[in-house]
């Protein structure tokens, strides 16, 4: 098990989704990624992606206009 | 039926139609996944997310929330770059503004199929929420046929909306799904959808208006065109559409094009452009970023502030102070007087 991030700042929804999917694709069950986006649209956009796909969310936080959401893979 | 379920994939839009397609399918026993490629064009999810006047409207991407709804996956996949040929050389023409309605909905089938047909996808068919007269240039009677000929799909291409206005296809002939529990919709009166909305429990449904796609907005297809022009030549990347759905576009003359923006949000998200293009500011009064594209002098720099400080809140003062940053880093100031609303011809604005 092994710890990511993830750089999507600037990008716009659902192109964090498709990096993050993406990058999902190449980590193994048990993975942390967390996910660093400036668009709020991101806030809901991933975990309604993880939700649909059975990964889990472990905290979701905005600070200073940036979102940080931190997934586990399953 | 076959004991074996059949797998299906659907062109998930965020809309109603295929919404609708996919739980008449899903409601047959078929396992359904669905589909939704982003060529950068989508309307689905960026300009809310960048303008404050629409901080209120909840931010989500409808074709993950239709997935949610139905509960199916959804696979999102990027095709900006191959989506270009389809933009650039569409072989059956434009709608009424950039729109390659009909190239597009082929290359998506096609995408989609591909995809599909992947050994560690193993799909049987694919669906789309496609009605017979419902767009003006795609969804056609006769388009029907060339959309399942071209994109390479055949009779695996199933719309069941109005699939019983179609020939049979394969899912229908081996009996994968009931032809009679398909629909017969066809034309540009959307009651029939609400109503198997209604009948399908589907209480809430995004009905986006002229589509899901930015080139069928005559405003963004000019700002395309005048960008094409200016280059000579037809490239683009994401950076520059994604920059079309941002601020007033003026082009005071054909060397250099001024983005103004309209508001908190737009300046913001302008700021993250500040290593590729001149960015003013104003500072003794509150107003505007504008970015400055092209080839300009320094007269055509001194022009553009002049035109920003007209949108800010000095429009009306004799001299406003402006930051002015070139891409390199290096920071200087000036003043200039606000241009006055007559100075500011209609022809420059794209």
């Amino acid at each position: 098990m092994a710890h990511f991030e993830l750089n999507t700042r600037r990008l716009l929804c659902p192109t964090p989704v498709i990096r993050t999917q993406d990058k999902i694709k190449n980590l193994v069950k048990g993975d942390t990624l967390t996910v660093v986006s400036t668009d709020p649209g991101a806030l809901s956009d991933i975990p309604t992606w993880c939700r649909i796909n059975a990964h889990e969310i472990v905290s979701s936080e905005t600070i200073d206009d940036e979102v940080f959401i931190t997934i586990v893979v399953n | 039926m076959t004991n074996n379920p059949k797998r299906a994939v659907s062109l998930i839009s965020g809309g109603l139609d295929s919404m609708l397609a996919t739980k008449i399918i899903m409601d047959q026993g078929i396992h359904v996944e669905g589909i939704n490629f982003y060529t950068g064009f989508c309307v689905e999810g960026h300009t809310h997310a960048i303008r404050k006047k629409d901080k209120k409207k909840e931010k989500r991407n409808n074709a993950l929330w239709v997935a949610e709804q139905l509960g199916i996956k959804l696979h999102i996949i990027d095709v900006i770059d191959e989506y270009k040929d389809v933009l650039l050389n569409p072989k059956h023409g434009y709608g009424q503004n950039l729109n390659p309605c009909l190239d597009c909905k082929i290359f998506m089938v096609n995408k989609a199929q591909a995809w599909a047909w992947m050994e560690e996808n193993q799909f049987d068919f694919i669906i789309t929420g496609e009605v017979i007269g419902q767009r003006p240039k795609s969804q056609r009677k006769e388009t029907m046929p060339i959309i399942a000929r071209e994109s390479g799909a055949e009779d695996r291409l199933l719309r069941p909306l109005c699939a019983k206005n179609l020939p049979e296809t394969l899912p229908e002939r081996e009996g994968w799904v009931d032809r009679e529990k398909l629909m017969a919709f066809h034309g540009r009166n959307r009651k029939p959808q609400m109503a198997l909305a209604a009948k399908l429990g589907f209480t809430e449904y995004s009905q986006p208006a002229g589509g899901c796609c930015f080139l069928t907005d005559k405003s963004y297809s000019d700002k395309l065109g005048d960008l094409w022009r200016s280059r000579g030549s037809r490239e683009y990347d994401l950076d520059d559409i994604m920059l079309l759905k941002v601020g007033r576009h003026l082009r005071p003359a054909p060397n250099f094009k001024v983005i103004v923006s309209r508001e908190e949000g737009e300046s913001n998200y302008l700021k993250g452009y500040k290593s590729d293009f001149i960015t003013l500011e104003t500072c003794s009064h509150n107003g505007p970023l504008t970015l400055v594209d092209g080839d300009p002098s320094e007269t055509d720099i001194h022009n553009a502030a002049r035109i920003m400080a007209r949108y800010g809140q000095g429009r009306d003062a004799e001299q406003v102070d402006v930051s002015m940053r070139r891409p390199n880093g290096e920071v200087s100031s000036f003043s200039v007087k606000p241009m006055s609303a007559d100075d500011i011809l209609p022809a420059w604005h794209v």
